[in-house]
């Protein structure tokens, strides 16, 4: 493929992931972050999100799956994914886990495995696109080219 | 005014009615119970003491009540509450107070009614007991001189028939007489003698007279009319001890001679007591004979000698020679009586024998009573065997007492009429009171939702700006791709649609924030002249493309540093200059800042505006009618300011020549959303708002802002700003910011420029911008006179600035002058241009240097710039102080040492990238208690950041513990126990810690600084926000190194 073409295609593939809500201005900021002395910042930031996410998603799960429910750990555990989330620009992510945390001050245990099934599938979503995304920079980059700098407009 | 007067009058008069009011009422009161209180008294006679008490106990009371009411009066006029207050505290009191009052004045007026016609009936009594006493009196009178008549006939009698032989009196002498004296017995109809006869001297008495002792038993037994009488069938006496028969008598009685009285019974009785007593008897009232009506007879005994009184009833009787008898009609005689007397229709007379008690014979009289009323007046005939009373009786019954009913019923009135008035009063002083308290809470509950409204548009103004970003980051970025023209136009109208939006969101987020009254002004310290000049900057542009003329003028004795707050400072004069550059077409605007005092010195020298006196040459709107009358100015009668040493009082004007504000707008130009009309917005755009946040703001900075505006010339904004004086005479000189100031001087300092520029106005501004540079001036008004200046002056001369207004009219002159006879030193050449477009005369296809252009405005940095460039020296850069915040950031935060506490792997990564980003030595901590552990003094800490909700410690608890930590090594340092380690210079222990939150609600912010953390910063970091937070803790580094 060619060198051009594939820098469009991933231009138009963030603009997407834009464009669907699924990340925010954050994600940007993230971008700027990343310079020569630190030129793996983004990748390395959102690897720790999915081991962190992963093992969280986990934890829910055992702790929802259980006879009686402890909100005092369950509220935490989607706090903390709140916070990753947020911080990466995840965005629907985070939304899901706001959502979330609103049902567990409820304490309803119905609509809490309903969101952890919510926030799993909008995880799993962000987690393809950004490996997605991450593979086409790797792409680019094997082929010599330079990632296009992402505007902040703000 | 006149309206406040009125009203005050209005409360004295109806103070006055009020008092008045009391005044009567208690007085009435009081005079009332006394009154009854003495009439009480008088009637009871002072029988019931308690009775008494108790009513004068009751005056008292009613005195105080009234007393209280007059005193509750006097505080009228300033509504007291308390009064109210206590009026509602004791409500179910006043009712009992009224029902009790009732109560009293319905005693009162039974009372009333009572007392009054018992005194008509008093008065009626006492009536009946005059008139019968009197008609008791005359009969008894009458009766008296009848008697003594009677008496005197015996006596007659006694001497001419007894005392004489013969007799000197025969029957036919005594009817004769008796008739004759018969008006002197007007009660009397008839008089009759009978002479005590022995049995045995019967038979020689009846052969002298020539009839037989008749006797009257049967006759009084058989009763017979008048008619039918017939003496001479009444049987003959039978034989008794002794007889009493009747020889004389008067006409009118003939009928009784020959009769023996004494077998009568009635009469016998009679003549055996007169004999007996030597007065008077009367028999009780009988049938008469004959005449058949009520009658009683008189009977006197005619004795033979003179007796003395002291005779015993023995020697009476032996001495009596016979017995005188007058018959009284007693029906007639007080009928007679009667009708002598006045108003006998009234009154109705009983006569009665009451010598038997148990049996009263009515001896006058009919039995009809009507009325209940009876006077009994007794009746003394002289004789006391017998006894006689007179019975009298209204003929009417009472009248209705109407008086009495009238005066009780109109008390009752007027008594229920007040205690109407008084139950309306309090009814409606409660009323008013629950009419009040809803009004509250009614108030209570629009404040709650103006405060629930300022608070939503905070939220939803909040969470528009979130997503806001996201569309015109997407737009920034959709620019950067391939379009064609018009797919670019459409982009650039969506972004600057959007961030209008965003610029209308942050305004209704202040003005939510300012009626919500959570706007505070900081305390900072900051360069206004700076500002002026980033203001400048802002506006530049737009002034450049629309040719008109900005420009700043900063008085020399406004100090460099002031304390206040300069980003609301900023907005105000932003808000105002955006307003003039949008209304302005030509002409200019002008910025002055002076100090108040200053202003009023200047005034005395003023001179008439004239249009040459502007900037521009246009005329403008009277500035000082905008600021005439500010109360400030205008506490202490005409036009004066008494400053105040340590505060700096400013006042900022921003004059235009714009459109001007029409004059039925000028009222409400303070008014949140409201503007001229709805042209002007879509001729001009803006939302109205941006002038009320200014007056709030201004207000908050103990300022005031006004205006005059002239339709078609242009208006002229006023403001008075209250700051404190940031410079301390000491510290000028070590100050960062006039460090960078004193760095671009030492360039220019001593250098001289003439300024070309015929305008006054617009020369001052030139000359102090050139001032602040360090640059000596001289103003000439052609250039003839710059040439010459040249020449004859002793220092050389560096610039020459000319104005483009004059150098388009005089460039020729100047150009060939100037080759004609060169300078030794030629002075640079600058012009002075609003835009850059202005062309460059064409004049310059020679030699000469085309001279720099300056675009106004006038800012200290650009013209550095421009100068340095224009006269090739200092090519250092200075300092940039006003850069990206990206910059300045980095320039703050390079080589600082910086804890980040978060318990998210992810967050933690991410601060920390960002923080490196900006040259940082960043540690990371995962909890609280971790960061405690490094955080323990001595540290080599320039900084915290912390997350405030993790497990097992969260942030405020941290940094309590921090400053805890903090607190006891500082006490040690004091107390010279602990080392002073490293920082040698370090004598006081405390980091700045900054909480990291992404909810970024004010009580979150309360909460951080309460468990002393020093601010906070949202979570994914914004470079400005940061910057801000970090400036307030950090000096740049330039600044710690020198």
């Amino acid at each position: 493929m060619d060198l051009v073409q594939m820098q469009k295609s991933l231009q138009d593939y963030t603009k997407s992931l834009f464009l669907e809500g699924i990340l925010d201005s954050q994600f940007l900021q993230l971008q700027q972050l990343q310079d020569e002395s630190n030129p793996d910042f983004v990748s390395q930031v959102v690897t720790l999100f999915f081991q962190d996410s992963d093992r969280i998603l986990n934890d829910l799960s055992l702790s929802l799956g259980q006879q009686v429910v402890d909100f005092k750990k369950v509220d935490p555990h989607v706090h903390q994914l709140k916070g990753s989330s947020s911080s990466i620009g995840a965005q629907r992510v985070k939304n899901a886990c706001v959502v979330f945390r609103n049902f567990c001050e409820q304490q309803n245990v119905e609509a809490c495995h309903r969101c952890l099934q919510q926030v799993k599938q909008e995880y799993y979503l962000v987690k393809n696109r950004l490996e997605t995304l991450f593979k086409l920079e790797q792409q680019i980059v094997a082929s010599g080219g330079m990632i296009p700098a992402v505007e902040l407009g703000f | 005014m006149s309206l406040f007067h009125v009203l005050g009058f209005g409360v004295k008069i109806g103070h006055l009615f009020w008092m008045l009011c009391c005044w009567f009422v208690s007085w009435f009161v009081d005079n009332g119970i006394e009154d009854n209180n003495n009439n009480k008294s008088g009637l009871l006679v002072g029988s019931v003491g308690d009775l008494e008490k108790t009513n004068k106990m009751t005056t008292l009371k009613k005195k105080n009540f009234f007393n209280r009411i007059s005193t509750c009066g006097l505080k009228i006029p300033s509504f007291s509450y308390q009064f109210l207050g206590s009026v509602k505290f004791n409500k179910t009191w006043w009712r009992k107070l009224v029902v009790a009052w009732v109560v009293f004045w319905l005693l009162v007026s039974i009372w009333t009614f009572w007392y009054f016609s018992s005194q008509a009936m008093e008065k009626r009594k006492e009536t009946l007991t005059s008139m019968c006493d009197e008609r008791a009196r005359m009969l008894q009178d009458q009766f008296n001189v009848s008697m003594n008549h009677v008496q005197a006939m015996s006596i007659l009698i006694s001497t001419f028939h007894h005392g004489k032989i013969p007799s000197a009196i025969d029957q036919r002498t005594f009817s004769e007489y008796t008739d004759r004296t018969s008006f002197e017995r007007p009660l009397t109809s008839g008089v009759a003698y009978a002479m005590r006869v022995l049995h045995s001297e019967r038979e020689e008495f009846e052969r002298q007279q020539g009839w037989t002792i008749r006797r009257m038993d049967s006759l009084e037994q058989n009763p017979v009319h008048k008619d039918e009488y017939d003496p001479e069938a009444l049987e003959p006496s039978p034989v008794q001890e002794e007889y009493a028969p009747v020889i004389f008598a008067q006409d009118t009685v003939s009928h009784v001679v020959s009769l023996d009285m004494l077998s009568g019974k009635e009469d016998r009785e009679n003549v055996l007591r007169a004999r007996r007593s030597g007065k008077g008897v009367l028999t009780a009232p009988f049938p008469l004979i004959k005449t058949n009506r009520l009658g009683v007879i008189l009977t006197f005994a005619v004795y033979k000698r003179d007796l003395p009184s002291n005779a015993t009833p023995k020697e009476r009787i032996e001495a009596t020679n016979g017995y005188l008898g007058g018959v009284f009609d007693i029906e007639s005689l007080v009928e007679n009586l009667l009708q002598q007397l006045a108003s006998k229709q009234t009154i109705l007379v009983n006569v009665y024998d009451t010598t038997n008690h148990s049996q009263p014979i009515s001896m006058y009289g009919s039995n009809v009573f009507v009325d209940e009323l009876e006077r009994v007046s007794l009746l003394n005939f002289g004789d006391p065997f017998r006894k006689h009373e007179m019975r009298c009786r209204f003929k009417q019954k009472p009248p209705w007492p109407v008086l009495s009913m009238v005066t009780s019923f109109g008390i009752l009135v007027i008594a229920l009429l007040v205690a109407h008035i008084i139950h309306a009063t309090v009814s409606r002083i409660t009323k008013v009171e629950e009419d009040c308290h809803k009004m509250e809470q009614l108030k209570q509950k629009a404040e709650a939702a103006d405060v629930a409204k300022s608070q939503f548009l905070a939220t939803v103004s909040h969470e528009i700006r979130t997503p806001m970003n996201g569309v015109l980051g997407m737009l920034h970025m959709l620019m950067d791709t391939e379009l064609d023209v018009t797919q670019q136009d459409y982009v650039r109208t969506a972004q600057a649609s959007g961030k209008a939006l965003v610029s209308l969101i942050n305004e209704v987020l202040d003005q939510a924030k300012i009626e919500s009254g959570n706007l505070e002004l900081e305390d900072v310290r900051f360069d206004l002249r700076g500002i002026l000049d980033d203001v400048l900057s802002l506006f530049s542009g737009k002034s450049q493309q629309k040719g008109v003329e900005l420009a700043v003028y900063i008085s020399d004795r406004v100090p460099e540093m002031l304390i206040g707050d300069p980003g609301r400072f900023r907005q105000i004069l932003t808000n105002l200059m955006g307003n003039s550059i949008k209304f302005t077409e030509k002409g200019h605007i002008f910025v002055t800042v002076q100090l108040v005092e200053e202003l009023f010195e200047s005034i005395d020298g003023e001179t008439a505006l004239t249009p040459e006196g502007t900037l521009s040459g246009l005329p403008v709107a009277d500035g000082q009618r905008s600021w005439e009358n500010f109360k400030a100015f205008s506490s202490n009668g005409h036009r004066s300011f008494e400053p105040s040493p340590p505060d700096i009082n400013l006042i900022v004007s921003v004059e235009d020549t714009g459109i001007g504000i029409p004059l039925e707008a000028q009222s409400r130009i303070f008014t949140p959303f409201m503007q001229v009309g709805p042209s002007i917005s879509r001729t001009h755009g803006g939302t109205g708002i941006g002038l009320s946040i200014s007056k709030c703001l201004v207000g908050l900075m103990k300022g005031e802002i006004g205006f005059s505006s002239t339709p078609k010339v242009g208006s002229t904004f006023t403001f008075t700003a209250v700051f404190s004086n940031g410079m301390q005479q000491t510290e000028r000189k070590n100050d960062p910011q006039n460090n960078n100031n004193q760095l671009m001087c030492s360039e220019f300092r001593g250098m001289k420029a003439v300024v070309v520029d015929h305008r006054p106005a617009r020369a001052k501004v030139s000359w102090y911008h050139f001032q602040r540079l360090g640059i000596r001036v001289e103003v000439v008004a052609r250039v003839e006179q710059a040439l010459h200046y040249m020449k004859i002056g002793t220092t050389t001369v560096n610039m020459i600035l000319i104005e483009q207004e004059i150098w388009n009219r005089e460039a020729d002159v100047f150009i060939k002058k100037l080759q004609k006879e060169p300078l030794v030193l030629s002075p640079k050449l600058f012009l002075l241009a609003n835009s850059v477009e202005s062309s460059m005369p064409d004049a310059f296809c020679n030699g000469t240097d085309p001279p720099i252009v300056i675009v106004k405005p006038l800012r200290a940095s650009m013209l550095a710039a421009t100068l340095q460039r224009g006269l090739g020296i200092g090519n250092r850069e200075p300092p940039q102080h006003k850069g990206p915040p990206a910059l300045v950031l980095r320039n703050l935060l390079l080589g600082r040492k910086i804890l980040i506490v978060d318990d998210n792997n992810v967050n933690l990564r991410v601060a920390a990238g960002a923080l490196k980003k900006y040259g940082a030595d960043v540690v990371c901590a995962e909890s609280g208690i971790k960061a405690i552990s490094l955080l323990k003094p001595p540290h080599e800490f320039d900084a915290c950041f912390m997350d405030i909700q993790m497990p097992e410690m969260d942030g405020f608890e941290a940094t309590k513990r921090i400053r805890d930590m903090e607190e006891e090594m500082n006490k040690r340092i004091q107390n010279g126990e602990a080392l002073i380690v490293e920082n040698g210079n370090k004598t006081s222990w405390h980091l700045p810690v900054l909480a990291m939150t992404a909810d970024v609600i004010q009580a979150t912010h309360e909460e951080c600084l309460k468990c002393g953390m020093d601010g906070y910063v949202s979570k994914p970091f914004e470079a400005e926000q940061l910057y801000r937070e970090v400036s307030r803790f950090f000096n740049s580094p330039s600044d710690t190194e020198s």
